[in-house]
């Protein structure tokens, strides 16, 4: 297949497919992360990519036989692995009997909020979680700093007009975008203050809120969106939200905890977990909203200072 | 009246469903794009509607049914607009629709 | 007779990581056969979801619902893999970004995202 368009919708619903199979085995919270992540933003930057790169694979090799013999080779050797593992949903297996019945039982007693997942990744592997959420800045700025784009001011009336022009054309989908667009935020400051609750938090509520300023910039052209989302105060947020996670640790430490013990940010133990869990998850939905805004206009950017040089070298 | 709502709820679920699968059946047997686009954005608005209501019936917490209505209006509101952006963006990238038949396979 | 009950037993107690496994090699077919950088990202993305679903497969329990703690549920599924896999994604989607980003520079670069015409650009002859 040598359309990547084609190819790349395909991934699409193969994101979108596994995240039903993460329904089906009651993993509702990693299916509304990959639903969004991957069968959302990935695809949507991999097109982003595609358009800069070109849409259509000029195969130079294809040497298939040996792939295939390699790929037999590890693929029998897996399964032979997989004959000791323990059988699909037994409740006996290993993975079922020693820390997860700690979480089951005690997140109630010792964190206060129903949602498991939430308290382990918040609390029990709070340290893992900031490490992660260092990932993602460090993806961003990494990205930022490869295809950095130029935010001056500059007099770029033709884009401009380009926008004005084709207005009438686009008139439903505009209309109907600012009409969708506060609906679209406020789900994702729904799904960020009621990942204790429910299915949520940080991560999700991240992709969802730059999935609308991306839907915005998409639709009234990334000049009008910088001017809206300012660039510099985007990359300003990455870091706010690193710098939040750590010094919800670091204020742990100077109350006489260990690093990111939230029994001591409050006179009540549950009360402080309640507000620790609050703030980081708080810090990742920052971090994570503000990476993904940036890869995006970074993405964005690049393609539209291609398309002026190439136009300034045509007129 | 609890198998009442049972059954019309029941109702609304499979003829969501067969719309769903007759869209399905319209991507594959059309000639044309817009015609295709045409077939999904009818029948997967009005399937998924028709799914949803009967989702609502079965219901027992208003929570839970207001959400199901928000969803619904959502889906109202962004399937028509996404086809139409589909639509449009085939058109201005120069996809012209098939206005007559190039072989007359029974008419 | 009792050596085909095993076999049956240990197919539907196993089918699960066979799909993994299945998965994983398409993925990894992917990455090694083909030289288009865009198709090796592609190839990467289905490796890490495959990861993903084993994972969250080896967490379920059967009988057992999602791990928000209810009233009147007494079996929960392992929610320790749901933490690991959220956190994965989210990563994956960042590295994925950052090569993508890579491969828009290569482009660039090279004027080319074919792995032959690279290698063959780097070191001519």
């Amino acid at each position: 297949m040598k359309d990547l368009f084609a190819v790349i919708m395909l991934a699409g619903m193969y994101g979108l497919l596994s995240a039903s199979f993460f329904v089906t085995m009651d993993a509702v919270d990693v299916a509304f992360t990959e639903a969004s992540v991957g069968a959302g933003i990935s695809t949507l930057l991999m097109l982003t990519t595609i358009s800069m790169t070109g849409r259509y694979e000029n195969t130079t090799r294809h040497r298939p036989m040996l792939a295939l013999v390699v790929v037999f080779v590890t693929g029998s050797l897996l399964i032979y692995g997989t004959l000791d593992m323990p059988y699909f949903g037994s409740a006996q297996a290993p993975i079922q009997l020693h820390v997860a019945p700690h979480y089951i039982n005690n997140s109630m007693s010792e964190i206060g909020i129903p949602n498991i997942v939430t308290s382990a990744l918040a609390s029990y592997r709070g340290f893992d979680t900031f490490g992660e959420v260092v990932v993602i800045f460090t993806a961003g700025v990494a990205v930022w700093a490869l295809l950095m784009v130029n935010v001056q001011r500059r007099k770029n009336t033709e884009i401009d007009d380009a926008n004005n022009s084709t207005h009438e054309q686009h008139f439903i989908v505009r209309f109907v975008a600012k009409m969708l667009i506060p609906f679209i935020l406020l789900f994702a400051l729904y799904v960020q203050f009621h990942g204790d609750y429910g299915p949520g938090g940080g991560f999700q509520a991240g992709v969802i809120f730059a999935a609308a300023i991306i839907l915005y910039s998409m639709v009234f052209g990334l000049n009008t969106a910088r001017r809206v989302i300012s660039q510099p105060i985007v990359q300003l947020l990455t870091a706010a939200g690193v710098l939040l996670y750590g010094s919800v640790g670091i204020v742990s430490l100077l109350s006489g905890g260990n690093f990111l013990d939230y029994n001591v940010l409050s006179a009540d133990p549950i009360a402080g977990q309640h507000l620790g869990i609050l703030l980081i998850e708080l810090g990742v939905g920052c971090t994570v909203a503000s990476v993904m805004i940036l890869i995006y206009f970074n993405f964005s950017g690049r393609k539209n200072d291609r398309e002026l040089e190439e136009h300034k070298e045509t007129t | 009246m609890d198998i009442v709502i049972a059954v019309v709820s029941a109702i609304f679920l499979l003829l969501g469903g067969f719309l769903c699968v007759t869209g399905g059946v319209g991507i594959l047997r059309f000639p044309d794009f817009y015609t295709r686009i045409h077939a999904t954005g009818v029948t997967d608005t009005l399937g998924a509607g028709l799914i949803l209501i009967g989702l609502m019936l079965q219901v027992p917490d208003v929570l839970v049914l207001v959400k199901l209505v928000i969803i619904l209006l959502m889906t109202l509101f962004i399937n028509p607009v996404a086809t139409h952006a589909l639509a449009q963006a085939a058109l201005k990238s120069g996809l012209s629709p098939l206005l007559q038949s190039k072989n007359h396979k029974g008419g | 007779m009792d050596a085909g009950n095993d076999w049956a037993a240990a197919f539907f107690g196993l089918y699960n990581y066979w799909i993994v496994v299945v998965l994983m090699m398409v993925g990894f077919y992917i990455v090694i056969a083909h030289g288009n950088l865009i198709k090796k990202i592609i190839g990467l993305t289905i490796f890490q979801t495959s990861v993903f679903i084993y994972y969250i497969s080896m967490g379920n329990v059967d009988g057992g619902t999602a791990p928000i703690l209810a009233d009147n549920i007494s079996q929960y599924s392992n929610p320790l893999p749901h933490v690991l896999i959220l956190t994965a994604i989210v990563v994956g989607i960042a590295t994925t970004a950052l090569g993508l980003a890579l491969a828009i520079r290569i482009k660039e670069s090279y004027g080319t995202i074919e792995e032959e015409i690279i290698q063959g650009m780097d070191n001519p002859g």
